[in-house]
């Protein structure tokens, strides 16, 4: 094989040849390398990289390990200690990470080398990278639109083969809609399945690590490698993992159903719920969902109707319990131990006032000034707490259905890739583009997206420099119940074994 | 629930430490009384016989054993710092 082939494959693909010493671990990061600087000009997804630490750690690694000399593209909000953790933000455009994040360590230990970091709304806080304070990140399918967000860059590297796979962070659906809308599969883990140590807080009862890879079984691996309990991490639960990869191979019969992949799902009770199928959904999206579940019950699978009846409130929910943890966690950029810091400040009030007022983007503003809002005096119990009351109705919804199903089905994102600049001038509409995505956060469930189909956009009558109409990828989104990982990773790898959709490439 | 349009986005970010700029300040009045109005519909729901949810999947009572360990070297823990010396951080001043 050609070293210009490599990226192109996937990480079981690509271990096959390492374990057979066709090639080095050194080969695959120079053969990484050069994709990325033919690539990255086109879709600006990586913010740093630093070859030269990887290639050390290359030298060393033992090829057998779950990921052994594999590179890992790494959300620049995850710290690797020696690179830069910006955040996507000004505020920490100069920070050097001090020590690695948990998931660091254990990706490490499982022989994977990180060697980039990839672009992301500001603090995470964003649906279309489009608020990273360097650069916003293009689609691979389409340059003239997002990748999603806010893991945009993960998810565009991946899908560009400017990654093998990739970490991202799921807060109200930054693995997965970003994942769907660039056409490749992101896994948004229970809460505390995964260790949070390390990863800059945006907001701790929903922020979730979860891997972006070009396979179901990919993410899998991944997944095998970073989850687990972490004693640095209090709410980090202490409950074994399964054995991802294995189960998988068809090796494993995990709960109480056995799934055996690609071969069928008799048996799995998938369900459907109406409130997913909203007025808004874009018509080809919808119509790709409907196909999925046409093929899932092909496959075997029950398919049930149910309702999630507080879905509506996710979104109003969300943009209050996140914001206000987010303008508790981001008081820590004070100016003061790290991050910028105003010139020559008059006094204490004017040094934390312009030092945040010149650090911080927009969004981020907003947001601390909506959760600063809703935290206050004379409006807690109106805001903040009710949200929390309605926050338990909406996991008290799943937890029902789950009594019934073993897995949900749904659109991802209710609508394909947008236009750099569409959404940004309306923060209501950026935040409804994940609608579907949030109500698993809220919940504290697990969720995959995988893709599922194609929207055909025809170009403008008067697009010269659109020469053929683009294809834009669908994301299906499965949630499953707490700790349930194992069963959306054989449901989703099932349909995918039997579908195309995930190998088709974006014509950059 | 209050009415959204009781937002003062200039006395909040005075609460957060954050300067906004005049512009800034009446965009996002504007923008946040859409999310508040928006938000309204929280209104509709029935909460009173509804415990809040504090986290998705309670774990209580983390301990650890109280026992010294690594930790960061002053030279380390400084390395971001924006303004440093004699091993220290320096601030602004807080008190007249």
């Amino acid at each position: 094989m050609s070293p210009a082939d490599l990226p192109g494959l996937n990480i079981a693909d690509l271990q096959a040849l390492l374990r057979r010493r066709e090639v080095s671990p050194r080969d695959v990061l120079e053969a990484l390398r050069a994709r990325i600087e033919e690539i990255d000009p086109k879709i600006d997804a990586y913010l740093s990289l630093d070859f030269e630490a990887a290639l050390k750690e290359a030298e060393k690694v033992d090829v057998n390990l779950p990921l052994g000399g594999v590179p890992i593209a790494i959300k620049d909000i995850i710290n690797v200690a020696g690179q830069p953790c910006t955040c996507g933000s000004k505020i920490l455009a100069n920070y050097r990470a001090m020590y690695d994040a948990t998931v660091i360590r254990k990706l490490r230990a499982a022989g994977a080398i990180p060697f980039g970091k990839t672009n992301m709304d500001e603090f995470a806080m964003g649906s279309s990278t489009e608020n990273s304070s360097v650069k916003p990140t293009r689609n691979p399918w389409d340059l003239s639109r997002v990748p999603g967000g806010s893991s945009g860059g993960s998810a565009a590297a991946v899908a560009a083969d400017a990654a093998f796979g990739a970490l991202g962070t799921d807060t109200g659906g930054s693995i997965r809609q970003p994942a769907a809308v660039s056409g490749v599969v992101g896994v948004k883990p229970t809460y505390g399945r995964v260790s949070r140590f390390g990863v800059t807080a945006f907001a701790s009862s929903l922020d979730q690590v979860g891997p972006l890879a070009k396979t179901v079984r990919d993410a899998g691996l991944i997944m095998g490698a970073i989850a687990g309990h972490d004693p640095l991490d209090s709410t980090s639960l202490n409950e074994p993992v399964p054995n991802y990869p294995a189960s998988l191979n068809g090796d494993l019969a995990a709960g109480r159903v056995r799934v055996a992949a690609a071969t069928g799902l008799r048996g799995v009770r998938l369900g459907l719920p109406k409130e997913y199928m909203i007025e808004g959904i874009d018509s080809q999206v919808k119509s790709a969902i409907d196909a999925a579940v046409q093929h899932f019950i092909s496959l075997g699978a029950e398919v049930i109707d149910l309702t999630l009846p507080h879905t509506e409130y996710g979104i109003a929910v969300y943009y209050f319990l996140a914001t206000a943890e987010a303008s508790a966690n981001l008081a820590r950029f004070d100016g003061v131990r790290y991050g910028y810091r105003a010139e020559n400040p008059r006094d204490i009030l004017d040094h934390y006032g312009r030092t945040r007022g010149d650090g911080f983007g927009p969004e981020v503003k907003r947001r601390i000034i909506l959760g600063t809002y809703v935290l206050s005096s004379g409006y807690y119990d109106a805001y903040y707490l009710r949200a929390q009351k309605v926050r338990e109705l909406i996991r008290q919804d799943f937890a029902t259905a789950f009594e019934k199903v073993d897995a949900i089905v749904s659109p991802t994102s209710p609508v394909p890739a947008f236009k750099l600049g569409e959404r940004t001038a309306d923060p209501l509409q950026m935040y409804l583009a994940d609608i579907f995505t949030v109500p698993g956060n809220l919940a504290g469930i697990c969720g995959i997206s995988l893709p599922c189909g194609f929207a055909k956009i025809d170009p403008p009558e008067d697009g010269f420099a659109v020469a053929n109409s683009v294809q834009l990828p669908i994301g299906l989104q499965l949630l499953g119940k707490a700790l349930d990982e194992a069963r959306i990773f054989q449901i989703a790898r099932a349909y995918e074994q039997s579908t195309d959709w995930h190998k088709a490439k974006p014509s950059l | 629930m209050a009415e959204p349009s009781q937002i003062d986005v200039g006395y909040v970010a005075k609460l957060a430490r954050l300067n906004l700029s005049d512009e800034e300040t009446s965009l996002f009045q504007k923008q946040l009384g859409d999310v508040l109005k928006y938000a309204e519909k929280l209104r509709e729901v029935d909460v009173s016989h509804v415990e809040a949810t504090a986290h998705a999947i309670p774990v209580f009572n983390i301990f650890r054993e109280d026992q010294p360990g690594d930790c960061f070297t002053a030279e380390e823990a400084l390395s971001n710092a924006p303004r440093k010396a004699n091993n220290l951080f320096i601030v602004t001043k807080v008190v007249e």
